[in-house]
């Protein structure tokens, strides 16, 4: 399977056109999408349109480092022209009018779209069993899931059935599937990515980032993704920049925090142990490992669920069948209309989060829990703080276990909530965090480091992940039958 | 604390999501059993420590109050329900 460099240095060379790559892809992803399921739109036509145009482009001598090289994008950028569901009924006939930020990068930077990833619904989820398209399965064994809510397109790089793709993280929606399908994945600090156009979940915590199958490639795609963008009212008024810059320091004298949380009960044998492996790698690289304290993070879930409940609860409103979407058959009054509407347009999950919110945010409830929770967040991010006083980055696992079966945690929330327990403090504080492949469970199923940066450290970040990545080859392994 | 049923339809209501009874039974004993874990947070003293709202600590910015939005109306307009002389139609609320 291909990397961004080897594509881009493929068409700069006349080797292939964009055409040529995006028909390949096209095969690839006709092949196995009917096992994976992880596109919920693909249009031929549209792509090798973009693909032409591309290929116009770098024969006008206009072309840019990855001009032609194909991408695929999760179902929560709005994309003109292109369906665009949020894994919903609710969006299943919405054709959006308009181009999110990050699409728009993406198209600039002459990039075809090979389709739209599936996902959780509305993102609400961690193993993409919430999808109104139906769950995604994980290319190392299709009895698992992909992780969420990111998981098709976590899936679709696995796979190879696109070299790059965009995701969002919320709690851990790119860090949690990229850590179980074996690929590289990155959150950025939060306010980096543009949110328009991204169909919001819960805004003080949603933030776009990309996958790939190396830090290296996650560096190209990244650097095309951030900036500030005046129409997101939380972009950070910092220009974009270059992530590749520091991929080849070498990383003597790097200091690695590891919270004494992550490494305690909880975490599967298997994990353990390849994350252990993981860090000696990194002191044979010449870093330094020292313990530091994350003393809150074991409230960081019930924080999450009630401030992203609250948050999804006030965003969701807007999908009542007046301006676009779902609309009931019948119906005798307005009430009634957002009622059927939103009963039938949502998912259980969703509606059980929508309901969550509401609750948390009404008359009698609001400072026990809305209140207290934001509270307990700021003690979250002092925690990060006062580690980041004696580390360059922070590592431990991704996630407690390896990729878990399809419907085993379905019925029961709470379990499913608790296999983000690793990754939403991360977005609770709003810094950036990864996940890279470090090896196989006993159940030869993708395990991920988790590297969680200060702000704005992402190319500190990637420069770890590229190091390790130079020294070990558990990015480079695909799944059987891919 | 545990929520009855009245409390998750009167929630369901405010969600304007209607429930059918026997999902309004499945989806009381999910809430309780997160509020079960929600509970915890009662425990930590958060006394003179200020709400964090945002991840970011930044300031709403301010743009010279010009017209920056084209006029799209038609093509928000196609994708809607229901419209009728670029009005978008729903149930009569004032009698």
């Amino acid at each position: 399977m291909s990397t961004l460099t080897e594509l881009a240095t493929r068409l700069n060379a006349g080797e292939a056109s964009s055409v040529e790559l995006c028909q390949d892809y096209l095969a690839r992803i006709a092949t196995h999408n009917p096992t994976l399921n992880a596109f919920i739109t693909v249009d031929a036509d549209k792509t090798l349109a973009e693909a032409r145009a591309a290929d116009a482009q770098r024969a006008a001598g206009h072309a840019g480092p990855l001009t032609g090289v194909p991408i695929a994008h999760k179902d929560i950028f709005c994309t003109e022209g292109w369906r665009t569901t949020c894994g919903s009924k609710m969006l299943a006939n919405f054709v959006s009018p308009y181009d999110a930020h990050v699409i728009h990068q993406f198209k600039a930077a002459g990039m075809p779209s090979l389709g739209k990833l599936n996902m959780d619904e509305f993102a609400m989820g961690s193993s993409n069993e919430t999808s109104f398209f139906g769950p995604v399965k994980n290319p190392w064994d299709t009895a698992a899931v992909p992780g969420g809510s990111s998981g098709g397109s976590a899936a679709a790089v696995a796979a190879g059935l696109c070299p790059v793709a965009t995701a969002t993280d919320t709690g851990g929606s790119i860090r949690q599937p990229a850590a179980l399908c074996g690929i590289t994945g990155i959150k950025p600090s939060y306010g980096r990515v543009s949110r328009y156009g991204m169909i919001a979940f819960a805004s003080s915590l949603d933030q776009g980032g990309v996958m790939a199958r190396s830090a290296a490639d996650c560096a190209l795609a990244l650097s095309v993704m951030t900036g500030h963008d005046p129409r997101d009212s939380t972009s950070l008024e910092r220009p974009a920049e270059d992530y590749t810059r520091d991929l080849n320091r070498p990383l003597a004298g790097l200091r690695i925090g590891l919270p004494q949380e992550f490494f305690a009960a909880g975490m599967a044998p298997d994990v353990a142990a390849a994350v252990e492996a993981a860090l000696t790698e990194y002191r044979k690289l010449g870093a330094t490992t020292v313990e530091v304290s994350l003393p809150n993070s074991s409230l960081s879930v019930p924080v999450y669920y009630v401030l992203a409940p609250a948050e999804a609860s006030s965003n969701l409103s807007r999908f009542d069948g007046v301006r676009y979407g779902h609309r009931t058959a019948e119906y005798a009054d307005l009430t009634e209309m957002y009622e059927k509407t939103r009963a039938e347009g949502c998912g259980a999950e969703v509606e059980r989060r929508s309901l969550i919110g509401a609750y948390v945010l009404s008359h009698g409830y609001y400072d026990a829990y809305y209140i207290q929770a934001q509270k307990i967040r700021r003690l979250i991010a002092n925690d990060f703080t006062e580690a980041f006083k004696v580390c360059d980055v922070i590592m431990g696992p991704t996630t407690p276990t390896t990729a878990f079966n399809l419907g085993e945690k379905a019925d029961d929330p709470v379990q499913m909530y608790l296999s983000d327990i690793y990754t939403i403090a991360v977005n609770l504080a709003g810094l950036p965090g990864m996940s890279v492949p470090c090896g196989l469970g006993r159940n030869g199923r993708p395990i991920g480091l988790q590297i969680i940066g200060d702000y704005f450290a992402e190319a500190k970040m990637l420069n770890c992940a590229h190091q390790y990545q130079l020294a070990t080859d558990w990015h480079t392994r695909v799944p059987g039958g891919f | 604390m545990s929520l009855t049923l009245d409390d998750i339809q009167r929630i369901a209501h405010l969600a304007r999501i209607r429930l059918e009874d026997f999902d309004a039974a499945q989806t009381q004993s999910h809430l309780n059993g997160l509020f079960a874990l929600v509970e915890q947070m009662q425990a930590v003293d958060t006394t003179g420590i200020v709400p964090m709202a945002h991840a970011r600590d930044v300031h709403q910015r301010l743009r010279a109050d010009v017209v920056t939005e084209t006029d799209r109306r038609d093509a928000f307009q196609a994708i809607a329900p229901q419209t009728e002389a670029g009005l978008y139609l729903v149930p009569r609320v004032v009698e």
